[in-house]
């Protein structure tokens, strides 16, 4: 009898433990990633650490506030969340609460998604200088951010200048040129509202430094601008010399995207400007080249350098800088160029694009005793594409990682986060789990009731923490 | 090992519960409810009681999907009342911003369809990966009963060229 107890304890203890996956950084990689390892292996333990208190990272600080059906997908991070073995331990930063090298011994797969969150500069003459707002700050300032809430901008002159002519510009944009009653609805934080309601602002240009049929923006995001409600745009002419010859080369989304901007070029030559109506203006071939200033060091307008297009063929045309320059006078100016990621943790190895090296998601994986790291989202495509193909990199990066999972003997339980806890982040602030999170989205719903609005973000950190926990 | 099984039998069940998922779903989205050739997002409402249509989705690695489906339904409706296993789709709901519900069909299937993608859907397939001139998106496809036996293709969900 004895005997045999012992063989069969023998064999459970000798059996394979469930394999625990650390997840770090709580945007649309992390969640689609953890959603793709909990459906394809048989059991999986799957912690996700997160640096803010709130998940859903760009879905809930990036999309912008008049956009609710993209967020939808937040139906479906939480359905992820809300399984017994996915936890969420928010309020826990890389880099400063715990290491790699420490997620490593603890755990059987790491996977980082943390993002891209440094805006890049332009390195151009007095770029520091008074209401050069980066863009993604802006952003984070509507959306509640906590870390951009207080940004100082002001809106009390007519022109501003968007350098860039991406998404995220043409959202800085619409929100600039939007009727204030029609964001009113939204979940755009209070303190945003309130100073857009005083905005002065009349005329946004869009500015970027190459041509039409180079324009990073989509087509969707495009039509919603032209659209706009007492707003009108105002193109120019000449920047479209030639397009039209061109556009039956061009793939389907690309020809579409410059047919909708032709048919807004003839409509604009055609419909004369109204007086109260604002003005959005998109330009083209112009590159800063200094920012100019009066005595205060503020901004009074931008110097552009005009370039313009060598080549014939479209693939090979290059854009070239000439001698003659032209200012703009603006009293705004906002930097909307591109992301780059943070270098969280020592450990990270950057490739020549400042992206975390990795190939097909596989960072390292010469350590024998260290669990493998992986690398998925923006972190590791670069800043790029829309939620749709984070979404595919984040399922491509997780396939990876069951293959390797399901090959993987996890003969000794790694300990997970509750080994992390102990032995590393006891004294730092508090952690917050889903459920901390679930009151914190409580809140500001009801919150946002009280302003007919679907939420009202809490912008601080301590007061998120002192919602979650109780 | 047994108990691990167990266990994720029962989150599967919570995990697919397409409750909260249906209600939300009726959803006019602002940028687009001032468009006349806007379709109607949901057509649940038209559901003509007990009329069932064959529908298979193939998946890009060849695995087939069949299940019948209510005459009224989109394709979208349908992926989720049947929690069909077709990961990520139908990430916005229906609401005409993210492209998941990505589908292709025969060119014969495609010319029958009673309704042309307005403008709206063609801005989001242009975002698709894999487009083809077959392309529609599942959720503006309403199931009518003369397409009992349709076969869809969901195409893979991700770029080659990027890593
Ligand atoms: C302004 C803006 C608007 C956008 N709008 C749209 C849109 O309308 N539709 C669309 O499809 N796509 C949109 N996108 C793109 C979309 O947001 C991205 O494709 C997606 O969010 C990238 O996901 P990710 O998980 O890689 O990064 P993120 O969403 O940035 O998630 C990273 C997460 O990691 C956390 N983190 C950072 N550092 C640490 C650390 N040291 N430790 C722990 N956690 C950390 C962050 O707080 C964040 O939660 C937008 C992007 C931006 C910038
Ligand atoms: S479900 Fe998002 S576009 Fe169809």
């Amino acid at each position: 009898m004895n005997f045999i107890k012992l063989v069969s304890i023998r064999n459970f203890s000798s059996s394979r433990n469930i394999p625990r996956v650390c997840i770090v950084g709580a945007g649309p990689a992390g969640f689609y990633a953890a959603m793709h390892i909990t459906k394809n292996l048989p059991a999986v333990n799957v912690d996700i650490i997160e640096k803010l208190p709130v998940p859903f990272g760009l879905i809930r600080y990036g999309v912008a506030p008049d956009h609710p059906e993209v967020k939808n997908v937040i139906n479906q991070f939480t359905k992820v969340a809300q399984q017994p073995n996915v936890n969420f331990y928010g309020n826990v930063t890389l880099g400063k609460d715990i290491r790699i090298s420490q997620l490593r011994q603890h755990y059987d797969a790491v996977l980082l998604t943390y993002g891209a969150e440094e805006d890049k500069t332009l390195g151009i003459e007095n770029e520091e200088a008074d209401n050069i707002v980066a863009a993604r700050r802006f952003v984070g300032w509507y959306n509640g951010l906590p870390s951009d809430k207080d940004l100082k901008i002001d809106l009390s002159g007519d022109t501003a200048a968007i350098l860039g002519q991406g998404n995220v510009a043409l959202d800085v944009a619409r929100i600039l040129l939007t009727p204030i009653n029609e964001l009113k609805s939204t979940d755009i934080t209070d303190h945003a509202l309130n100073a857009l309601a005083e905005s002065k602002i009349k005329e946004v240009y869009l500015i970027g430094r190459r041509g039409p049929l180079q324009v990073a923006f989509t087509i969707k995001e495009l039509r919603e601008q032209l659209k706009l409600s007492n707003c009108q745009t105002v193109w120019r002419n000449q920047d479209f010399e030639g397009v039209e010859n061109m556009i039956n080369d061009l793939p389907r989304p690309r020809k579409r995207l410059t047919e909708l901007m032709l048919k807004s070029l003839n409509e604009y030559k055609s419909i004369p400007i109204h007086n109260d109506n604002k003005l959005f203006k998109p330009i083209f071939f112009r590159a800063p080249k200094k920012i100019l200033v009066n005595s205060h060091k503020k901004i009074t307008g931008i110097d552009l350098i005009c370039n313009e297009l060598q080549g014939n063929k479209l693939e090979e045309q290059k854009c070239v800088a000439t001698a003659n320059t032209e200012i703009l006078n603006c009293s705004l100016a906002f930097r909307s160029i591109g992301y780059k990621c943070v270098k969280a943790d020592d450990e990270i190895v950057f490739n020549s694009n400042g992206l975390v090296e990795n190939s097909k998601g596989i960072v390292d994986n010469n350590s024998n005793t260290l669990a493998k790291l992986y690398v998925a989202g923006w972190l590791g495509t670069g800043p790029i594409g829309v939620i749709l193909h984070t979404m595919g990199n984040a399922f491509q990066v997780a396939k990876v990682m069951c293959d390797d999972l399901k090959n993987k003997d996890c003969f000794t339980d790694k300990g997970g986060f509750e080994e992390i806890k102990k032995n590393y982040i006891k004294n730092s602030s508090p952690i917050v789990n889903w459920e901390g999170w679930e009151r914190i989205d409580k809140y500001e719903i009801e919150q946002g009731k009280l302003r007919n609005k679907p939420r009202e973000k809490v912008c601080s950190i301590e007061k998120m923490i002192d919602i979650a926990i109780i | 090992m047994n108990i691990a099984r167990i266990s994720y039998r029962t989150l599967l069940k919570t995990f697919n519960s397409p409750k909260s998922y249906i209600n939300k779903y009726n959803y006019l989205g602002t940028s687009f409810s001032n468009h006349g050739s806007a379709v109607p997002l949901s057509t649940t409402k038209l559901r003509l009681k007990d009329e069932k249509v064959k529908l298979t989705f193939i998946l890009h690695d060849g695995k087939r999907l069949e299940t019948e489906a209510n005459v009224g339904d989109t394709l979208l409706d349908v992926v989720v009342n049947n929690d069909l296993n077709i990961e990520g789709y139908g990430a916005c709901e229906g609401t005409l911003t993210c492209s998941t519900c990505h589908v292709i069909l025969k060119k014969k299937d495609y010319d029958k369809l009673p309704e042309e993608a307005c403008e709206e859907e063609r801005d989001m397939l242009d975002l698709a990966y894999g487009l083809t001139d077959t392309s529609r998106l599942g959720c503006q496809i309403t199931l009518t009963k003369d397409m009992d036996g349709l076969e869809v293709t969901v195409p893979e969900t991700i770029n080659d060229a990027r890593s």
